[in-house]
């Protein structure tokens, strides 16, 4: 078992394409890479609020301001 | 890899591109480092991180979209459908885009123009400095770097774009496909975004907002300028035969091309590239009464301004057009900002965008009835194709776009940091827990000499 599709290299390279892990699991991988990166956006954007609204209250508490 | 020879060019093609991809990251550090020198104190880390997070960012999605796009879109929508044929090899999910023995260019080709895609956002990005919010200006990274550069780029640098074909458009190192676009997006965004607190007076007159740093920003641009020789070296093909283009050149001369395939050198280009570069330099020092950071700009604006052309030029052509190029966008920016308030941080839409679309309208004249591709039935390079081109990069795919995604993005009040934030520094905070932790610190050590 070999998850590139080779346990050795003996074969002609010419005859050899991909060798990534998982072949034929390209389209799934892509939907948990657009996942990640659509998951990204949303923390960051919730993040972000909250980071700006804390920052707004110090902004304007006087024990804050040095 | 079938014969000496072949595999010989195809190795040297390899290795060729992944060296312009090491030296254009040059220009991403010198943005970083040009855009935080240009911010105040108070703004650093988070003009830092807005800056360094294009570089995943806009990755990820040419991985998901851009390349996609790219091969697709040549005659979409006006003159054909979906290039679905060329296409189907650059999607996400296509073997030759991994590891795969029997492709060894689309990754490092791929990433040449994934460059290209992060610079057309860093200039962006250093407009918009110490007003707007992160996530707000990360979709308009994503859409300029990963969606509308890389349209104008299917259109007017591929050797089958319909721009190309349809109005002879030029544009050989993107005075337009990247510095116009991007300048003209900047402005959109601008327009909508709104000046930086205390820029303009009660009187609308402009206050300068000097850089915090003049010797890093010093460093960042020469670093700029070196990634620009990766560029220029990115854009061409280095060697290919007449048999391989299948154009209408005749014998059996190998030659370098631009990106359409129409025969260059790597000497002609850096001729140009450096004139260029010196007629801009020369230009700014007179222009700006020998400003130093105009000046840094204006080498720049002058490789920019000539670019469209540079693959042809006489050397002495190449620097005079960078020299006309940055006169125009230095008055140009400053008529702007009077008369629309707009405050462009570190000059990028003059920079960029005007230099951009000068360059093109006078590529257009000098370069008039010269062939824009190796291929027949194409229209030949002519003023009115190279100023449609400017108005389609800056206007169409630049300006336009930026103004309405702003537009939404300030009617949800998503687009700008509060007030509050502005004046006390979008750093604040992380300062203040600093501050806390050093004087934490401080009195930990005074107790521990005491004992």
């Amino acid at each position: 078992m070999s998850t590139i599709g080779y346990q050795n290299w003996a074969v002609d390279l010419a005859e050899v394409s991909a060798i990534y892990p998982f072949q034929g699991y390209e389209v799934l991988m892509t939907v948990v890479g657009v996942i990640f990166w659509l998951g990204w956006h949303w923390l960051q954007f919730r993040n972000e609020n909250e980071e700006l609204k804390k920052n707004s209250k110090s902004v304007t508490d006087p024990k804050t301001i040095n | 890899m079938d014969s000496n020879l072949n595999a010989l060019t195809t190795i040297f093609t390899e290795f060729y591109y992944w060296v312009t991809v090491v030296f254009m990251f040059l220009i991403h550090v010198g943005f970083c480092l040009y855009e935080v020198s240009a911010s105040r104190r108070k703004n650093h880390m988070h003009t830092l991180m807005k800056n360094l997070m294009i570089i995943p960012l806009v990755t990820v999605t040419f991985f998901f979209f851009g390349w996609w796009i790219y091969w697709a879109f040549p005659n979409f929508p006006f003159f054909g459908g979906l290039d679905l044929a060329a296409s189907s090899a650059n999607t996400p999910w296509s073997d030759t885009m991994g590891t795969n023995l029997n492709d060894h260019i689309t990754g490092v080709f791929w990433a040449a123009f994934l460059l290209f895609s992060w610079t057309a956002a860093s200039i962006v990005s250093g407009s918009v400095i110490e007003r707007i919010r992160s996530s707000a200006f990360w979709l308009h990274a994503i859409l300029i770097g990963s969606v509308f550069w890389v349209i104008d780029a299917a259109w007017g640098w591929h050797y089958a774009g319909w721009m190309v074909r349809e109005l002879g458009y030029h544009d050989a190192y993107a005075s337009g496909v990247i510095h116009a676009i991007a300048g003209g997006y900047a402005l959109g965004v601008l327009t909508v975004l709104g000046p930086r607190i205390g820029k303009f007076d009660d009187d609308g007159a402009p206050r300068d907002i000097p850089p915090h740093n003049p010797w890093l920003l010093t460093i960042g641009i020469f670093m700029i300028y070196t990634g620009f020789w990766g560029f220029y070296a990115a854009c061409n093909v280095p060697i290919i035969s007449p048999e391989i283009i299948d154009g209408q050149i005749i014998g059996s001369t190998w030659t370098a091309t631009n990106i359409y395939l129409s025969p260059t050198s790597l000497s002609a280009i850096t001729f140009n590239f450096l004139m260029s570069l010196s007629g801009g330099l020369m230009a700014a020092y007179i222009v700006s009464k020998g400003d130093a950071f105009w000046t840094f700009s204006g080498g720049l604006a002058g490789i920019i301004t000539a670019s469209a052309g540079n693959d042809l030029y006489h050397p002495m052509q190449a620097m005079l057009i960078g020299a006309i190029g940055v006169v125009f966008a230095y008055k140009l920016h400053y008529w702007v900002e009077r008369k629309f308030k707009i405050d462009d941080a570190v000059g990028a839409v003059a920079v960029h965008g005007y230099s951009g679309f000068i360059g093109l309208v006078i590529s257009g004249f000098v370069l008039w009835g010269s062939p824009s591709s190796p291929f027949e039935g194409y229209q030949t390079i002519n003023p009115l194709g190279q100023l449609a081109g400017a108005i389609i990069m800056f206007g169409l795919l630049g300006f336009l776009p930026a103004y309405i995604v702003t537009r939404i993005q300030s009617s949800l009040g998503v687009l700008r940091i509060p007030k509050s934030m502005e004046l006390s520094g979008l750093d604040f905070l992380d300062d203040e827990l600093y501050q806390k932790s050093r004087a934490g610190i401080i009195a930990a050590e005074e107790k521990e000499s005491d004992r």
